[in-house]
């Protein structure tokens, strides 16, 4: 890192900590805590983006797909569900992947033309029809039992750590089939490929009661660490907190922030560390010479798709992962507040910020941006209250104006992307 | 006989109509992406805000004209306000392309970068909407609800199923022609589009033989607000105004240019159809339509609906990606870089 980066970092510092003095340790502790979780997803795209120069916007749905897996590994099993129709549903969804790969093999023998089209239809199409008749039995079933409490299959009942690395696996596995389909192809398809697979990840979840309990949300996931109810009736923790003059109640909330903080920041750290490795190996520099230049670098015998597809998969892992982290940091699965917005946009926009092509500036970009999306609103209103001050105060522009100071985080955000990209293209911190 | 008659009435009703309707915004929205792509050469993600800033714009002017007490009769009044719409939108998009996108086009930047800079773009509009009018429902439909409904069909056939057409639907579908053949009208019979369509096939060449290419890139944005505020006034009449379902329908849009052929406009328009009568087929239930085909014994239980219509998307996503695999440049020859 060079003294600029050095100074960059102090400033965010400066900034997370003077936000504790002014608006106190619980919002800045909040603010770094989804920051950590916000530089690994910008990380990720980094990954894609910075090392590859691939276009991906479905960062959203690779995100979710981590938190289904926050819900799929940590939530107790629902015995009654499994008992109702949850083998029937296992053999079911085995069915339409046998049917798919099926239709994979029929398409790949090179039997006249016409026939095989007609044929991998006819099985496609059919064996459609055969996976509802099969499916829609016994996801009725499942999702009669106490819908209003539970309704769906439940998880395994394991630590809910283990559903970090699983979810990045999730989320490779989604990677992996979209990769297939739209890499090799040009840039803006893959694009358009990703934004609606992160669609469909948002609409499974939304709609398969059975999996995720759709928009009744999952609630109550088990957490990695202890309650601040617990920590309450902990003598030793009363009197610890006495001893730097905190009330119980004060002290579990901030100390339970600060127990996830150094989780995230040990799962931040090991990321950065092995994508700067990654990145100054061989390895990445055949990467980047891919990005430069793919004619030159395929000319040099290297597999150019597969090595896409390879950076994808990692890429998009990694942001599964920072899905599982962030939905344990929320305690709750609700697939209503993914918006592409949100999770995949802000996401690019920290790393252009940031700096692409840069690890160090992808985390930065994540810690800033994020500080700014949540700064904004308390600044836009404020603002907003400074120009209208001099209304009256029952003018309808004034209240317009105030109401929608909320709003002004999209346009701030665009506002920064644009200028960036325009008067300094390569980010604050830039590759080199 | 009455039953196939009941069938094909039924299938009108709840597919083909709209269906149509649906197809008709979504290839005016297609239509202008594939011209940006064609004339600008990059993907427009601030196509769906557009939209919205269209839109929005048209119902501002709806609700100044209606509070003056202008109305157009039996017609939508956001259909005398539309032309105003449009201008303010070609505005809007002029002064992007001088604040934003022609600092890039001098430089010659990768056409990634361009896209890139559109989610900037896509950001400040997106912000731009949801600040003047906030992010709720906005139903600015007036004038007369149905052109023919239910009852009185049933009445005027004596057939068991109603078929009821909204005006708003058969709005959609006569505004879309006019637009289509305004288009096609403007790019193959006057010198300025001859000039935008060559600079869309060679650009060297264009520039060789004397083509502006500041003017040609001037009309395309303005013809693109045209196109953009038209359909999302259409869809918004047809549904009602949310900014963020506009925001969504970029997918099916994109889904319609790609499927059709990327930079070509007839696609557009083909892709754009395909795109709604898939979606509205697979999400139909198709129950009523079999009771009155099959006999009693066969009668369906179930609803016989393919998918849930929240998989919509999936169905807009499932063509798509058939056709990258199998045709990559689309059903009719678009670009390919």
């Amino acid at each position: 890192m060079t003294a600029r980066g050095y100074l960059l970092y102090a400033g965010m510092a400066l900034l997370i900590v003077l936000t504790g003095f002014v608006q106190g340790w619980n919002l800045a502790l909040t603010i770094l805590n989804m920051g950590l979780i916000s530089a690994i997803m910008s990380l990720g795209v980094n990954l894609q983006w910075g090392f590859a120069g691939l276009f991906n916007v479905g960062v959203m749905g690779f995100v979710a797909l981590g938190g289904l897996a926050a819900v799929l590994v940590s939530m107790p099993p629902v015995a009654e569900g499994w008992n109702a129709g949850g083998l029937r549903l296992l053999g079911a969804l085995a069915l339409g992947a046998a049917i798919l790969v099926a239709a994979v093999q029929v398409w790949k023998r090179k039997i006249g033309g016409r026939m095989r089209a007609l044929v991998m239809l006819a099985l496609l199409i059919g064996g459609f029809f055969l996976f509802r008749a099969s499916l829609d039995p016994a996801v009725n079933a499942i999702e009669a039992i106490n819908p209003s409490l539970s309704g769906y299959l439940g998880g395994l009942g394991l630590p809910i750590i283990i559903a970090w690395p699983v979810g990045g696996l999730l989320a490779a596995g989604a990677a992996w089939i979209i990769g297939k389909a739209a890499l090799g192809l040009r840039s803006d398809y893959l694009a358009i490929a990703t934004l609606g697979i992160a669609e469909i990840v948002i609409a499974v979840l939304k709609n398969e009661d059975w999996l995720s309990r759709g928009v009744k949300n999952v609630v109550g996931l088990p957490r990695p660490v202890p309650y601040e109810v617990e920590l309450q009736r902990d003598p030793g923790f009363v009197e610890a907190a006495a001893g730097y003059g905190l009330d119980p109640v004060t002290a579990s909330t901030l100390w339970v922030k600060i127990l996830y903080s150094g989780l995230f920041a040990v799962v931040l750290i090991a990321i950065l560390f092995l994508a700067q490795r990654a990145l100054a190996s061989p390895w990445g520099r055949m990467m980047r010479a891919i990005r430069d230049n793919e004619v030159a670098a395929a000319a040099m015998g290297k597999n150019v798709t597969a090595r896409h597809l390879q950076v994808f998969i990692l890429g998009s892992a990694v942001c599964g992962i920072a899905g599982a982290m962030m939905t344990t940091l929320d305690g709750q699965l609700t697939p209503g507040s993914y918006q592409p917005l949100r999770f995949t946009f802000l996401v690019w926009v920290m790393v252009i910020v940031g700096g692409s092509g840069n690890n160090y500036g992808a985390v930065l970009g994540g810690f800033l941006i994020w500080w700014l999306w949540v700064m904004v609103e308390p600044l836009g209103l404020w603002a907003m209250e400074l120009i209208t001050s001099g209304m009256s105060p029952d003018s309808w522009l004034r209240a317009h104006l105030t109401d929608s100071a909320a709003q002004m985080r999209l346009m701030t955000m665009g506002i920064i992307l644009l200028a960036v990209l325009r008067f300094s293209p390569k980010g604050l911190m830039p590759e080199r | 006989m009455t039953d196939i008659l009941n069938a094909i009435v039924a299938l009108s009703n709840f597919v083909l109509i709209p269906g149509a309707a649906y197809g008709a915004q979504l290839a005016l929205g297609a239509l202008g992406v594939t011209l940006i792509y064609g004339i600008l050469r990059f993907s427009n993600f601030a196509h769906g805000d557009t939209m919205a800033f269209g839109t929005m714009a048209t119902i501002l002017v709806t609700w100044g004209l209606q509070s003056m007490g202008i109305s157009f009769g039996f017609l939508p009044t956001a259909l005398i306000a539309l032309p105003v719409g449009i201008a303010i939108t070609g505005l809007l998009l002029l002064g992007t392309d001088r604040a934003v996108y022609r600092f890039y086009r001098k430089q010659k930047a990768a056409p990634v970068v361009l896209v890139i800079v559109s989610i900037g773009v896509m950001f400040v509009m997106n912000g731009l909407v949801r600040f003047i009018i906030g992010v709720g429902d906005v139903n600015f439909a007036d004038g007369a609800r149905f052109v023919i409904n239910a009852r009185q069909f049933r009445e005027m056939t004596g057939l068991d199923e109603g078929l009821a057409i909204r005006s708003t639907t058969l709005i959609t579908l006569i505004t879309a022609a006019i637009a289509v053949a305004l288009l096609f009208w403007f790019l193959n019979k006057t010198r300025t589009g001859k000039s935008m369509r060559a600079f869309s096939d060679n650009e060297d060449l264009a520039l060789l033989s004397g083509i502006n290419p500041e003017r040609v890139v001037a009309v395309t944005w303005l013809i693109v607000a045209a196109l953009a505020t038209t359909a999302g006034v259409l869809y918004g009449l047809d549904k009602s105004f949310k900014a963020f379902t506009y925001f969504q329908l970029l997918l099916p849009i994109f889904a319609a240019a790609i499927v059709g052929g990327l930079g070509n406009p007839l696609g557009a328009i083909a892709g754009g159809f395909v795109i709604a009568f898939s979606e509205v087929l697979v999400t139909y239930a198709w129950k009523k339509v079999l009771e009155y085909l099959l006999p009693e014994n066969l009668e369906p239980s179930s609803l016989v609906q393919l998918l849930s219509t929240d998989y919509k998307f999936a169905v807009s996503f499932a063509i798509l990606i058939i056709v990258l695999l199998f045709k990559p440049t689309g059903l009719f020859k678009g670009q390919s870089v």
